[in-house]
């Protein structure tokens, strides 16, 4: 430790060991230029490393600002001022990305009817345009998981590999059939029926209400591909050979239809041939 | 010379001849082709069970032919493109080359299970005729053991079939299975490992299963079969009251022709029945299930729906687990109390119901006439009480579905479930107890007062009466005798014969009836009134 002495002289005077004697003067400029210095150097780091600051300052595209206008117009209530959040309402949504926008609102899910277990599937609110207006304004709030460009995600899927990842990943939750299955508390996984490709693709990476997020480390562009191929070409394309799937719910509508059908059909037949008092 | 003359019509009287002369049948043969059989539609249901099984061994016989039972892996390389390139046992191979590749493979496949499904409704059902109306009294409780035995040995013959395509779903029933018999104290694991030769699922389990299900289980069921048609045979059917039906006789038709031709005809329908369901209704869609793999469980993993009550009491039950501190401590799942004890009560309460009824009703003589339920309405309470437990124990099996497809929360389901479980049999006991009691009293009333004509007579003073048609000259009171008692006019041949005709009338109708009733013209048209009653 040093001593009480030592720590009244500067870190400089120290290091050079005894002090020479100067004069106050020289004293007081050196501290000034000294001063300046760390001052410099403080400002000069800031400005290198804070970009972000900088780029808020810069305007927002004009999508985005129609974005910004239509989200105080319907989202604020609940998803608070800059998508900020507010507390026991909407989560922030800053670097949720546009593929959650896409999601969320293409599905007609937000902007919510009330506070429930699970925002239903319903009409979406917004036209295709004001869904893009609204993700910019997202995207460029916080960044995030973005759906890439086109209709149709599934061109070079491969079918069998979809399917194997889908029974290991998907189907723990949306079926076999991908008909869909309840979850805790009123939560449900939705049936992937009227799913498009860039629903199902911006889902596995948003990862909306209950579902994990599948981000492109864990299940690969690829594999989405396959994914999404074998649903919209397997189980949404209707085929069904042994005839009438009776809702591909398994086994419980098979033992109604065996009731209501084969024994209901049956009773109806002894009564028929057989006397009745 | 002259050439001997042909009789067609002479034929099958000289071939008779030449079989009795060789095999002295006639006179067993006469004994057996003219047992009566009593006629009502509820003795048919049995029938829909036995003739299931007949459809079931036929389409089962088709399916050996293709099904190769074996967990050698194998890569799919049939015409289902979806799995195409996936590895997966020869079983599940062979399975999805039957539904997609063999010619009538699917409809095959689809027969069977709906058959299958079908032999255990109608067993069910059957049972249900047989518990309500009294007919496991004496002399016929082995009948009723035998019959008990056959859910439950054709409860076997399902699983191990649900099983045999090892596909992703029956996979997931395997591992339960697997899970429900490790919980079985001490012995659980010695079992487990023993029926799949290690530990789960090992590489054996297909063919053992295999064997079970075309072998051992169908040998035995045709046996508990036989036996059971064999008592009825021996002890007779059993037959409702009524007018020259006695505890000592049989009053019905004939086995030759009559009940023979009809029994011909319904097991067309039946078998009509499970084609056409084959034909227009998806079942066990395993190609969207793919090959079992552990790591995959699918939503609405449900067993077939006379397993489910065992899904839905697994559901139902409470995490409690009881430890018991010996050496080092020893516990008892949660899963033994629903799936092991649950059904051990059901089979020793169903085994015995015959012998604690007669013991609680000091009865202990034979009984060949039926009793309407409504005549017994303890048992009938009971019987509505074991129904609801059941029910309310299949619904929460598909808890899940019906969850998730009505917007209900799975949560609230269970302790739907749950709170139903205790509450709703007794209040359907109360409730089918009250019914029966009602329905007793009308049939009192009737007896005593007559039958209520519609008509309203206003007497000189103003009052108004109903005017009632007494079923009796003198007075006094008609005894009950345990049958129908006719509640409306026309079955008194008051107000003509009902219009004859199931789906739509095959005769004209007769001119709108005038009251009081014209008279009818005879006895025989009477009896010919086929509809128009309710019980």
């Amino acid at each position: 430790m040093t001593s009480d002495n030592d720590r009244r002289r500067g870190l400089l005077a120290r290091l050079r060991g005894r002090p020479a004697a100067r004069s106050r003067g020289r004293r007081r400029l050196g501290a000034a230029v000294r001063l300046l210095a760390a001052l410099m150097l403080a400002g000069g780091a800031y400005t290198a490393f804070a970009p972000s600051v900088q780029a808020q300052d810069t305007p927002m595209s004009s999508a985005a600002t129609d974005g910004k206008a239509l989200f105080n117009q319907s989202c604020v209530s609940c998803h608070g001022r800059n998508a900020q959040g507010v507390e026991g309402r909407g989560p922030s949504l800053v670097g949720v990305g546009s593929a959650s926008v896409e999601f969320q609102v293409g599905t007609g899910r937000m902007p919510m009817v009330r506070q429930e277990a699970q925002a239903p599937r319903k009409p979406p609110v917004f036209n295709d345009d004001e869904i893009r207006q609204l993700g910019q304004y997202i995207q460029e709030l916080g960044g995030g998981p973005e759906v890439p460009a086109g209709e149709d995600l599934h061109k070079d899927g491969n079918l069998a590999a979809g399917g194997e990842l889908f029974r290991i990943n998907c189907s723990q939750c949306h079926a076999f059939g991908g008909g869909g299955g309840a979850l805790s508390s009123g939560k449900y996984a939705p049936t992937l029926k009227p799913a498009t490709d860039r629903q199902i693709y911006a889902a596995m990476l948003s990862g909306p209400q209950n579902m994990p997020v599948f981000g492109d480390n864990q299940i690969t562009p690829e594999q989405k591909a396959d994914i999404i191929a074998y649903i919209q070409e397997t189980l949404n394309h209707n085929q069904d050979p042994g005839g009438f799937n009776l809702g591909r719910y398994g086994p419980s509508t098979e033992g109604l239809a065996i009731f209501l059908v084969g024994i209901v059909a049956l009773v109806f037949t002894t009564l028929w041939i057989a006397g009745k008092s | 010379m002259k050439r001997r003359k042909f009789e067609m019509a002479a034929v099958p009287g000289n071939v008779a001849r030449g079989v009795d002369d060789r095999f002295q049948v006639a006179t067993p043969l006469r004994r057996l082709l003219n047992k009566v059989f009593p006629d009502h539609w509820s003795f048919l249901l049995g029938e829909i069970a036995l003739f299931s099984f007949i459809v079931l061994l036929l389409t089962g016989v088709f399916l050996t032919f293709f099904f190769e039972p074996a967990m050698t892996e194998v890569i799919y390389n049939g015409s289902y493109a979806p799995l195409r390139g996936t590895p997966m046992s020869a079983a599940y191979a062979s399975s999805l080359d039957i539904t997609f590749d063999v010619r009538g493979g699917l409809i095959m496949r689809q027969m069977h299970h709906w058959a299958a499904l079908l032999f255990m409704a109608a067993i069910v059902v059957h049972m249900l005729r047989v518990f309500f109306t009294g007919a496991f009294r004496k002399p016929r409780e082995a009948n009723w053991i035998i019959g008990s035995l056959l859910f439950w040995v054709g409860f076997l013959a399902g699983f191990t079939g649900y099983s045999l395509p090892d596909d992703g779903l029956s996979g997931t029933g395997l591992r339960i299975a697997s899970g429900i018999m490790l919980s079985i104290p001490v012995i659980g694991s010695w079992l487990t490992s023993s029926i799949f030769d290690g530990e789960f699922p090992g590489t054996i389990i297909i063919s053992r299963f295999y064997i079970a299900h075309v072998l051992l289980i169908p040998g035995l069921l045709l046996a508990l079969i036989g036996a059971h048609l064999g008592l009825v045979f021996k002890q007779k059917h059993t037959q409702w009251p009524g007018p020259g039906r006695t505890n000592d006789n049989v009053v019905g038709e004939r086995m030759f022709p009559r009940y023979a031709l009809k029994q011909g005809g319904f097991f067309m329908v039946v078998f009509g029945v499970i084609a056409l369901m084959a034909g227009l209704f998806q079942i066990n869609p395993i190609w969207l299930f793919g090959p079992y793999e552990a790591w995959v469980v699918s939503a609405a993993s449900q067993p077939d729906w006379y397993v489910m009550f065992l899904d839905g009491s697994t559901r139902l039950m409470p995490a409690w687990e009881i430890y018991i501190p010996i050496g080092d401590g020893y516990v008892i799942p949660p899963l033994f109390w629903p799936t092991v004890v649950l059904p051990g009560v059901l089979v020793g309460m169903s085994v015995l119901y015959p012998f604690i009824e007669a013991r609680r009703l000091k009865d202990y003589r034979h009984h060949n006439l039926l009793q309407r339920p409504r005549d017994v309405p303890a048992r009938s309470g009971l019987g509505a009480m074991a129904v609801t437990f059941y029910l309310v124990l299949a619904l929460s099996g598909a808890n899940d579905v019906i969850a998730d497809k009505f917007n209900i929360s799975l949560n609230a389901m269970t302790w739907g479930g749950r709170i139903g479980l205790l509450l709703l049999p007794p209040l359907a006991y109360f409730v089918t107890y009250r019914i029966c009691l009602g329905l007793q009293q009308h049939d009192r009333e009737v007896l005593a007062h007559g039958v209520e004509t519609g008509i309203i007579r206003r007497l000189p003073d103003g009052r108004f009466v109903e005017v009632h048609q007494p079923l009796h000259r003198e007075d006094g009171e008609l005894e009950y005798v345990g049958w129908v008692v006719p509640k409306k006019m026309n079955r008194l041949g008051a107000l003509g014969p009902a219009i004859r005709g199931f789906f739509y009338p095959i005769e004209k109708p007769a001119e709108a009836p005038v009251s009081p009733a014209p008279s009818v013209d005879s006895d025989t048209e009477r009896s010919e009134i086929a509809s128009g009653e309710r019980r």
